[in-house]
C-alpha cells in the first residue's frame, strides 16, 4: 500500500494531474479518431461480408467494442472507487465519478446497436436473454451511481458514497447474470442463441481489435476531459488554479 | 450582581474559534495551562488529561473548516468555546466524538487514541437535535439511553426527570413536549449515561432562565465529581455571562 | 457506574423499535394494505380468468411485496436521522454493525413480517394453486429479510438527502433483480412440477452472506452519508 499510496500522491496531486491531462488528452483523442477512423473503414468497407448474415453483421464493429468498454468501464469506475473509498484518494473519487457517464454512455450504445442487429437477425428488438439483461441492470447500475453522485451536495461525500454504490453494484452484475441464465433455463421458450461458438475469421477480426483499441483510448480520453474540469471546478480556491486562470486569461488579451 | 454560577464553580475558558483557526497552538495550550494550574490542582495533579487533541483539523471539500488546533481538557474542567455561526463549533464536538473523522491530527481519551471502529464510553455528546424519538415518552428515551450507553452509579431516570423539573411529564410523549422540555430531558439524558465527557451543543438554547442556570448548575456538579464539559455557545450569554470568571483568550498577533 | 452492555444496546434497540411500531400501529399495516390493493389491480387490468391469473400469480405476488418493501424501507433510518437518534446509535460505544443489524432485524419484524402474513391471501385472490403455496412462505422467509438487507444498504448511502424516494427505488431495483427471479422463480418452478428446491438454496446462501456482509457495508455507507 505504501508505494500506491506514494505513487498516487505523487502522479495523483490535482496540479501534476492537470497538467497531464492536458497536455495528453488532445493526443489522446485524435489517436482515438485516426484509428477508429481506419478501424471502421476496415469494418464496414475492407472485410468481407458474412455468409450468414451478410452485410447487417457489421455492426457488431460498434456494437461489440462497446460492450467491452461498457464492462472495462465499470471494472475501472469500481477500482477508482476501491481506492477512493478505502484510502480516500481525491485523484481517484474524479476519475471513479468521470468514468461513471462514460460508461453509461456505452452501455447505452451497446443496449441500442444491439436492438438494431436484433431486429433484422432474431425478428425482435429485445429478448430477455442473460446478457441483455445483465446489460440492462449495468446501465441501470450506472445511472444510480450517476444519480446518487450529483443528488448529494458535498462533492467528495457524494464521490465516496457513490463509489460505495459502484462496489455494490460490481458483486451484483455476476449474480444478476447468473440469475437471469437459470432463469432461462426454466422458461426455455424463448432462448435465442445470441453469439454462437463461431469462430471469426481474420479480415474480421482485426478492424475489430482495432476499435477495440480506439474505444478504449477515446474512454480514456473523456475521462481524463472529463476529471480535468472537475480537477479545476473541485481546487477553484486553490493558487495553482487561479495561475493557470489568470495565465490564460493573459493569453487571450 | 447575581452570577449565575454561584460556588466553586469551574474555570470557564473562553476559547473562541479565531483563536482555534490562528496556529500558535503552543500559546492556547500554555495559556490554558497557566490560568488553570492555580485553580485546579486537581487537574494538574492528574498527568493523563481526560481528553487532549493534538494538531485536530477538519477539512470539508479541502476547505479548512477548524484547525489545527491542540488542547486538553482535565477531570474538573468546563471550557467554553465560543464563535460565530458557522465557525465550526458544532464540527469540532463531532470530531471530538467520533461522528467525524478529523482531516489531520489525534484525539486521545484518557491517553488512549480515539477510532472510529471502537468509540468510548466517556463520551456523551448532545447535539443540535435532542435525539429523542417523537413518539416514546421520556421515560422511555432515557430508558434506550441507558441500555445503549449504561447507567450511572446512583441515579435512575425518574431522579434526573425529577432534578431537570420534569416530574409528571415522565409519561409523557415526547412530541407533545415544547423545545425546552425536549431539551431538559436530553439533558437529563446526560445525567444517567456514564459518561465522564460532555459535549455538549448550544446547551442554552430554547432554555429560560431558570432552565439556564440549572444547566450552570448540572456542569458544576459534574465538573466537581471529576468530568469535564465542552460547551459551545454563540451568544455572550449564559455560562460566563457577568461571570467573573469569564475568561477570554486572545492569541497575540 | 454500569456501562452498557453490547447484549443491552441490542435489547433496548429492538424493544425501542417494536415499542415505536406499537404507538404506530396503524402506520404498521400500510405495506400490507399496499400490496394488497398492487394485486387487486392485475385482475382488473387484465381480466378476471382465473387460468390466466394462475399462471402469473406467484410473480405478482412477489412483484407486489417488492414493491410494497421498497415503499416501507425510507423509514428505515430516515426518522432516526432526523430527530438525531442515529448519531446517538452511530455514538454508542458498541460495535455499529452488531446494532445496524438488530435495526435491520426489527425493520424486517415490523414491516416484513405483515407482508408474508397477507401472502397467503394475495395468493388466494389470484388463484395460485395451494400446493405452491408453502413453496411461496419458504420462498418469501427467506427472500424478504435479504430485501430488507439489500435495501438497507441502499438507504444508508441515501440517508443524508431530502428526497430520495426516485433515486432510492433507482438504486435497490438493480439488487432486488437476482432475489426476484430466484424467488419468483422457485414458485414457478414448483407450479411446473419441476424442483425448486435450487433456486431456495440459492436464496439462503445469498442470505447467510447478506447477514454477514451487509451489517458492515451498511455501517460504512453511513458513516459516509453523516459525514
Amino acid at each position: 500500500m505504501n508505494t500506491l499510496s506514494l505513487w498516487f500522491h505523487k502522479f495523483g496531486s490535482p496540479p501534476t494531474f492537470y497538467r497531464l491531462s492536458r497536455l495528453l488528452c488532445p493526443w489522446l483523442f485524435a489517436a482515438a479518431c485516426l484509428i477508429g477512423a481506419v478501424g471502421l473503414y476496415a469494418g464496414l468497407v475492407l472485410a468481407p461480408a458474412d455468409y450468414q448474415q451478410s452485410d447487417a453483421y457489421r455492426i457488431i464493429f460498434i456494437h461489440v467494442p462497446c460492450a467491452w468498454m461498457s464492462l472495462f468501464a465499470y471494472i475501472f469506475m469500481a477500482a477508482n472507487a476501491f481506492i477512493a473509498v478505502v484510502w480516500r484518494i481525491k485523484i481517484s473519487e474524479i476519475l471513479a465519478m468521470a468514468s461513471a457517464p462514460v460508461g453509461a454512455m456505452f452501455t447505452a450504445v451497446t443496449l441500442l446497436t444491439g436492438a438494431i442487429w436484433g431486429k433484422p437477425m432474431w425478428g425482435t428488438w429485445w429478448t430477455w436473454d442473460a446478457r441483455l439483461t445483465s446489460e440492462l441492470v449495468l446501465l441501470f447500475l450506472y445511472l444510480g451511481v450517476i444519480g446518487l453522485f450529483s443528488a448529494i451536495e458535498d462533492r467528495r461525500q457524494a464521490a465516496r458514497a457513490a463509489g460505495f454504490l459502484a462496489l455494490i453494484g460490481i458483486v451484483n452484475v455476476p449474480i444478476v447474470h447468473f440469475s437471469v441464465n437459470w432463469w432461462n433455463t426454466l422458461h426455455q421458450g424463448s432462448t435465442v442463441r445470441l453469439l454462437g461458438p463461431s469462430r471469426i475469421d481474420a479480415s474480421m477480426l482485426w478492424p475489430l481489435l482495432l476499435m477495440a483499441l480506439a474505444t478504449h483510448i477515446w474512454f480514456f480520453a473523456s475521462v481524463l476531459a472529463r476529471s480535468r474540469s472537475s480537477v479545476l471546478e473541485q481546487e477553484s480556491g486553490k493558487e495553482w488554479v487561479r495561475e493557470i486562470v489568470q495565465a490564460q486569461g493573459v493569453r487571450r488579451e | 450582581m447575581d452570577t449565575p454560577c454561584p460556588g466553586p464553580s469551574p474555570a470557564a475558558c473562553w476559547l473562541t474559534i479565531a483563536d482555534l483557526h490562528a496556529n500558535n497552538a503552543l500559546q492556547f495550550a500554555s495559556a490554558t495551562g497557566k490560568f488553570h494550574a492555580p485553580m485546579h490542582s486537581q487537574a494538574t495533579a492528574d498527568p493523563v488529561p481526560l481528553l487532549s487533541a493534538r494538531a485536530l483539523a477538519f477539512s470539508r471539500n479541502e476547505e479548512p473548516i477548524f484547525g489545527p488546533i491542540d488542547f486538553s481538557l482535565h477531570a474538573g474542567e468546563v471550557v467554553l468555546i465560543e464563535g460565530d455561526n458557522g465557525s465550526g463549533k458544532t464540527t469540532l464536538l463531532k470530531v471530538l466524538s467520533g461522528l467525524l473523522l478529523p482531516s489531520s491530527g489525534t484525539i486521545e481519551l484518557h491517553g488512549e487514541t480515539l477510532t472510529m471502529s471502537r468509540l468510548s464510553q466517556q463520551v456523551a455528546l448532545m447535539g443540535h437535535l435532542p435525539g429523542l424519538k417523537a413518539d416514546l415518552t421520556a421515560l422511555e428515551n432515557l430508558e434506550f439511553s441507558i441500555g445503549v450507553f449504561g447507567l450511572r452509579a446512583g441515579n435512575t431516570p425518574l431522579l434526573a426527570l425529577a432534578s431537570l423539573g420534569l416530574q409528571g411529564y415522565e409519561h409523557v410523549a415526547v412530541r407533545l413536549l415544547s423545545a425546552g422540555q425536549k431539551k431538559r430531558v436530553a439533558l437529563a439524558r446526560l445525567l444517567l449515561v456514564p459518561a465522564a465527557l460532555w459535549l455538549l451543543d448550544e446547551p442554552y438554547a430554547n432554555l429560560d432562565k431558570e432552565g439556564i442556570d440549572l444547566v450552570n448548575r448540572l456542569l458544576e456538579a459534574h465538573a466537581r465529581r471529576g468530568g469535564a464539559a465542552l460547551i459551545t455557545s454563540h451568544g455572550a450569554y449564559a455560562f460566563t455571562s457577568g461571570s467573573p470568571r469569564r475568561l477570554p483568550l486572545r492569541p497575540a498577533a | 457506574m454500569r456501562y452498557g452492555t453490547l447484549g443491552s444496546a441490542c435489547a433496548a434497540l429492538i424493544r425501542r423499535d417494536l415499542l415505536l411500531t406499537w404507538r404506530r400501529r396503524g402506520d404498521a399495516l400500510n405495506p400490507a394494505l399496499f400490496a394488497l390493493m398492487v394485486v387487486a389491480l392485475f385482475p382488473l387490468a387484465l381480466g378476471p380468468e382465473p387460468n390466466q391469473l394462475m399462471q402469473i400469480a406467484a410473480g405478482i405476488v412477489f412483484v407486489a411485496i417488492l414493491l410494497a418493501s421498497l415503499l416501507a424501507l425510507d423509514a428505515l433510518f430516515r426518522s432516526d436521522y432526523e430527530d438525531g437518534t442515529l448519531e446517538q446509535i452511530v455514538l454508542s460505544p458498541h460495535p455499529l454493525p452488531v446494532l445496524l443489524a438488530c435495526r435491520i432485524g426489527a425493520h424486517w419484524l415490523t414491516t416484513a413480517v405483515p407482508l408474508i402474513l397477507v401472502a397467503p391471501l394475495l395468493a388466494e385472490m389470484l388463484h395460485l394453486p395451494r400446493a405452491v403455496l408453502p413453496v411461496l412462505m419458504l420462498a418469501l422467509a427467506v427472500a424478504t429479510p435479504l430485501l430488507s438487507l439489500l435495501g438497507a444498504v441502499c438507504v444508508a448511502l441515501t440517508v443524508g438527502m431530502r428526497r430520495s424516494g426516485m433515486l432510492l427505488a433507482l438504486l435497490v431495483l438493480p439488487l432486488y433483480v437476482p432475489v426476484l427471479i430466484f424467488a419468483a422463480g422457485a414458485c414457478n418452478a414448483a407450479q411446473a412440477g419441476l424442483p425448486f428446491l435450487a433456486p431456495l438454496l440459492l436464496l439462503g446462501a445469498g442470505l447467510a452472506l447478506a447477514l454477514v456482509l451487509v451489517p458492515l457495508a451498511c455501517a460504512a455507507a453511513l458513516r459516509i452519508s453523516i459525514s
